[in-house]
């Protein structure tokens, strides 16, 4: 079949749900095959005629499709190629198009011939527990051989290395009535509510609506099942108040009525279209729900049970009907349950040869193929099933040649949601499987996932759950008049093990755990179905055991002598099915991993060149380099001494503001801050300590006095949002009788420094001539609202933070730009200078002014010398327990002045502090550097730390130790105050 | 989880930030014992399986802080109040 696609020789001439008319060209391991729209990758290679699929994870046995759906757990492939490149993806649900890229995965060199399928016969060193025995010596062998090799030998695909090219993202849904699942049961419930004018959203894992309506030959009032799901679907989609979302995944169950659903928008494109996103993860919010997430078939354990056309009946009978595709031309069909007689009429019907329906219960069948009561107890083949060994009651054996064997053990429900909230499921003997057992609040379950294994009770289980969601919700519905369902027989007797197999007998097909290692667990002492499950890992694989839990349990509790009842399920845990990492980070990648904040006069900064950095969500200018400045700084330098010589101007924007009035304002403030209020006069500042109710200070900033009743308080640019969150619980759950109204202006204002000798001859070029500026009318700490020469409103504060004569000017964000451009033109003639983040921080360290680095949440106000602050006259948040013994001890480490001793010498902030000729171990620590720099003023490096009995010790020599920098600096430790610490400057 | 909030309706619960136990009373801080009390209040705090009140600020809503009413074994969420109305410590 060189050259050219094949020709689907196991595709049927006509029926089923897939367009001849649109053939589909893909490739599989690198071979070109031609498909039809309408069809799975799994389908097409069915058509096609392809059985092996992949190797599996322990002993890399040869392995094709067990299933036709999301519980599929061997036709795992890698999808796409490059960056795009998928692992794990399952066959039976990848929709096919043109240009498919699928390869098999889990074998070297090739999938027909795989070195590493010796590991069978290693099969004792693969037993349960694996893990924790064969490997566990030497230890050190551990990642350097045996790691690496199990990883080799037992890997689950490749994943791709590069950046993923596609975007995802989130969205969320509001709705009445949710339906998960539009099988029978689904279709009914959606009609049925929206008929009532409920809004519904009916969300479908697959491409086409419909579920097994879509998979059988039944007849719905006389016509095909599918037909009938058609018609439903359109009927639906007319109908306002009802969204059908296909291709969509219900992955966890939350509360309150919340459930998350993975939506693989674009995933059936070789790309998403520019602009839209490959996938889409759904928050829903529904006041009811209807869980028809129909069932599970589960596999027969018999020997060798694994080999590729093996299959479930119910898929055989799917890719028959649904697809026109034949699994097999010479079949056998081994089922413990009725629906064994459908699938062979079913493949009689497609034209295969049913040579043996087997079924262990002895009531015969009358479908015209030989029907023999009995098991299977092995199947027969290589890399392909060739035939199968029959052992029938009367104890005789046969072998029938045949190429596919078609097996049933009866349904579970797919009742995973159910159990999101802990709720456990409880065993139904009549029925032989675990049914859903106490609900989340607002859920219902109808259909295949309650145990109504036929259409007509799954129909009307649907009609009857939204009947009474509506009931529940005020809306009147009526029942929505349901077709006549041609006659269905669902009669099951358990099997759950044939006995005296011979060859491996699996369980879980993806994790290849036999029945043989539910039985080494068990003599190990892991009876419990938690242990069992871990020691084997069975159901821990991707398909988290949808087809293989049950008959492990089933095969435990034979072993242990209990019932299946009594051994119980495993936990179920969101995710349903796995979600990819990127459609739970959405649109939070790279640069929008959180908001990012611009100052008004960003744009400003930019055309000044600025290198910005990030503080918290703000992106704020970090300096800004002049040509002939090899390093940041040469330009910090150049800010510094330009602002300490003439004036510099810096945005300060990001700074917390809040606005507060009423007539308890300054009660209000008495109670927030250590310091008190009372004494502070209208167009006056004052700074101002806040601690936490524990004593530690939480944050700092200036308090100005607008007027009578009003204050502006500023904060730091880190706490802005925790101080104002704070302020609101102090306000509404401590004293919600203070008289006090308060709101936060951080974003209408901007706000601009401008510092040095100069500032005043700046700010008089700007402000409207009318105001006085003199040391006298407006001396330090002075506030108050003016006039700029534009008209401009602003707010002006004589405050410092780089210890020069300085102000900071407020005017209205959308005045920023401008303004700051204008105090750029005015200051030009004076030397003005644009300073950033740098600067800032090297003029406060040598000020000695504590910021964020101080401000751990772990210092206390006598810590950073601000003892005396603390007022004794009044209560205030952190009043109490800041006076514990243990923080005012003066032994804690409190804040100093540092200065290397070698005057050319660089310390950096986290160096540990410790005496000289003391081994620097953690024994021996005394406390740390806080903040470093290099000081302009002084022309060397200096910092400030918190050092036991630090103000004590002035003077001393201590070591600065830094072994992440390879760095140890002798310091002397001093007063914090590098630069005038008599304050002159700021009183000019 | 959905918290009803008074002020905005029924919210993601993702809008509201938590602070915990809302029967919590400041101590009297010139009280004799001030010191083991404001020590009680600012660490100690119950772990109580079932009905609980919390304290609950609506941080990308109405900016209320709430008393919630919560089942913390079952998320069941009762009566929903203004922390003011509490009357303050």
């Amino acid at each position: 079949m060189s050259g050219g696609a094949s020709t689907q020789p196991r595709r049927l001439a006509s029926g089923g749900a897939i367009d001849r008319s649109q053939p589909l060209e893909f490739r599989f391991d690198g071979r070109t095959y031609t498909g039809y729209a309408g069809d799975t990758l799994a389908s097409a290679l069915v058509a096609n005629g392809v059985r092996l699929l992949g190797r599996s994870f322990k002993y890399h046995r040869p392995r094709g499709l067990l299933c036709a759906g999301p519980e599929e757990p061997n036709a795992l492939v890698e999808l796409r190629d490059g960056a795009r490149r998928e692992p794990n993806t399952r066959a039976t649900v990848v929709e096919l198009f043109g240009g498919l890229e699928a390869a098999s995965q889990n074998r070297w060199p090739s999938l027909a011939f795989d070195v590493l399928a010796v590991n069978r016969w290693l099969g004792p060193v693969f037993a349960a527990g694996f893990y924790y025995k064969t490997f566990m010596w030497p230890a050190a062998f551990w990642e350097r051989l045996y790691e690496p090799l199990i990883r080799r030998a037992a890997g689950l695909g490749r994943i791709a290395t590069g950046p993923d090219p596609d975007g995802y993202e989130k969205s969320y849904a509001f709705c009445d009535l949710l339906v998960i699942g539009a099988g029978p049961a689904g279709l009914a419930a959606a009609l049925t509510a929206g008929r009532a004018g409920l809004r519904v959203l009916l969300i479908d894992e697959d491409f086409l609506p419909g579920g097994r309506l879509n998979a059988e030959r039944q007849l719905l009032d006389g016509r095909p099942a599918r037909e009938w799901a058609a018609a439903a679907v359109a009927e639906l989609g007319s109908l306002p108040s009802v969204r059908l979302m296909r291709r969509t995944t219900v992955v966890g169950c939350y509360d309150h009525g919340v459930y998350g659903a993975l939506e693989r928008v674009h995933d059936h494109r070789p790309a998403p279209p520019p602009f839209e996103p490959r996938q889409r993860l759904w928050r829903i919010a529904c006041r009811h729900c209807v869980l028809a997430s129909g069932a599970y078939e589960r596999p027969l354990l018999f020997g060798d049970n694994d080999l590729p056309g093996v299959m479930l009946a119910g898929a055989v009978r799917t890719y028959a009907n649904r697809f026109a595709a034949l699994a097999g031309r010479r079949a056998v069909v081994f089922a413990d349950n009725d629906e064994g007689a459908v699938t062979a009429a079913d493949l009689v019907a497609a034209g295969a040869d049913v040579v043996a329906l087997v079924d262990p219960r002895t009531a015969p069948g009358a479908t015209g193929v030989e029907r023999i009561a009995g098991v299977v107890r092995r199947a027969i083949g290589g890399q392909g099933l060739r035939g199968v060994e029959i052992l029938a009651a009367d104890g005789s054996v046969r072998r029938i040649a045949c190429d596919l064997l078609a097996m049933s053990g009866g349904w579970s429900p797919a009742l995973q949601l159910t159990a999101h909230h802990g709720g456990r499921p409880r065993w139904d003997d009549r029925l032989g499987t675990f049914l859903p057992g106490t609900l989340p609040a607002g859920m219902m379950v109808a259909g295949a996932a309650n145990g109504d294994f036929t259409t007509e009770a799954a129909l009307a289980a649907g009609v009857r759950a939204a009947l009474a969601a509506a009931a529940a919700l005020g809306h009147a519905a009526a029942p929505v008049a349901l077709p006549s369902v041609s006659p269905e027989s669902v009669g099951h007797r358990p099997l759950w093990e044939v006995a005296g197999t011979r060859g491996k007998c699996f369980v879980d097909f993806q994790h290849d755990v036999a029945v043989t290692d539910i039985e080494l667990a068990e003599r190990e002492g892991y009876r419990a179905a938690e242990h069992m499950k871990r020691y084997t890992t069975l159901g821990m694989a991707t398909d988290q055991g949808k087809t293989a839990s049950l008959n492990g349990l089933a095969v435990l509790a034979a072993r242990t002598g209990r019932s299946i009842a009594a051994t119980g399920t495993t936990t179920f845990r969101p995710p349903v099915v796995p979600v990819a990492i990127g459609a739970l980070a959405g649109t939070h990648r790279g640069r929008d991993f959180r908001p990012l904040r611009l100052t008004a006069a960003h744009a400003w900064a930019v055309e000044q060149g600025a290198i910005f950095m990030e503080t918290g969500p703000w992106l704020r200018a970090q300096y800004f380099p002049r040509p002939g400045e090899p390093t940041w700084l040469e330009s910090v330098t150049r800010e510094v001494n330009a602002t300490r010589q003439a004036v510099g101007v810096c945005d300060v924007s990001t700074l917390g503001k809040i606005d507060l009035q009423g007539p308890d304002a300054c009660e209000f403030l008495e109670r927030l801050y250590v310091n008190g209020w009372r004494t502070l006069a209208v167009g006056r500042a004052r700074y101002g300590l806040m601690l936490r109710e524990d004593g530690m200070v939480m944050d700092d900033g200036t308090v100005s006095r607008l007027g009578e009743h009003r204050y502006l308080i500023t904060t730091t640019t880190a706490n802005a949002v925790a101080v104002f969150q704070h302020m609101q619980w102090c306000h509404q759950v401590l004293w919600p009788g203070l008289d006090v109204q308060f709101v936060s202006v951080s974003d209408q204002w901007a706000q601009y420094s401008v510092a040095g000798p100069r500032a005043r001859e700046l700010l008089r070029a700007v402000v409207a001539a009318e105001h006085d500026l003199s040391n006298e009318a407006f001396p330090y700490m002075a506030a108050g609202t003016l006039r700029l020469r534009d008209d401009t409103v602003a707010r002006l504060f004589r405050i410092s933070f780089s210890g020069e004569h300085a102000y900071e000017i407020a005017v209205p964000a959308r005045a920023g730009e401008r303004v700051v451009r204008m105090l750029m033109a005015a200051g030009a003639p004076l030397g003005v200078t644009p300073y950033g983040l740098e600067a800032l921080g090297a003029m406060r360290i040598e000020k000695g002014h504590v910021a964020g680095n101080e401000l751990s949440g772990q210092t206390t106000a006598h810590d950073l010398g601000f003892g005396k602050m603390l007022s004794t006259k009044k209560d205030y948040i952190g009043a109490v327990l800041a006076r514990r013994a243990a923080l005012t001890d003066p032994d804690r480490p409190r804040l100093v002045g540092l200065a290397p001793v070698g005057r050319g010498d660089r310390f950096g902030a986290g160096a540990h502090l410790v005496r000289r000729g003391v081994e620097p171990v953690a024994a021996a620590d005394e406390g740390y550097v806080t903040s470093a720099a290099f000081s302009p003023t002084l022309g060397h490096w200096i910092g400030l730390g918190l050092l036991r009995r630090g103000p004590e010790r002035h003077g001393e020599r201590v070591v600065a130790f830094d072994p992440l920098r390879g760095r140890r600096t002798e310091l002397e430790v001093r007063d914090p105050v590098f630069v005038d610490p008599a304050g002159e400057r700021l009183r000019v | 989880m959905r918290i009803p909030c008074p002020h905005c309706g029924l919210r993601g619960h993702e809008e509201f930030a938590y602070l915990g136990d809302a029967t919590l009373r400041r101590p009297d801080p010139a009280a004799p014992d001030a010191e083991r009390a404001f020590a009680e209040y600012a660490y100690r705090r119950d772990n109580p399986a079932g009905r609980h009140r919390e304290l609950w600020y609506h941080a990308q809503g109405c900016g209320t802080w709430l008393v919630v009413e919560r089942d913390t074994l079952t998320h069941e969420i009762g009566r929903v109040t203004e922390a003011r109305e509490q009357g303050g410590s």
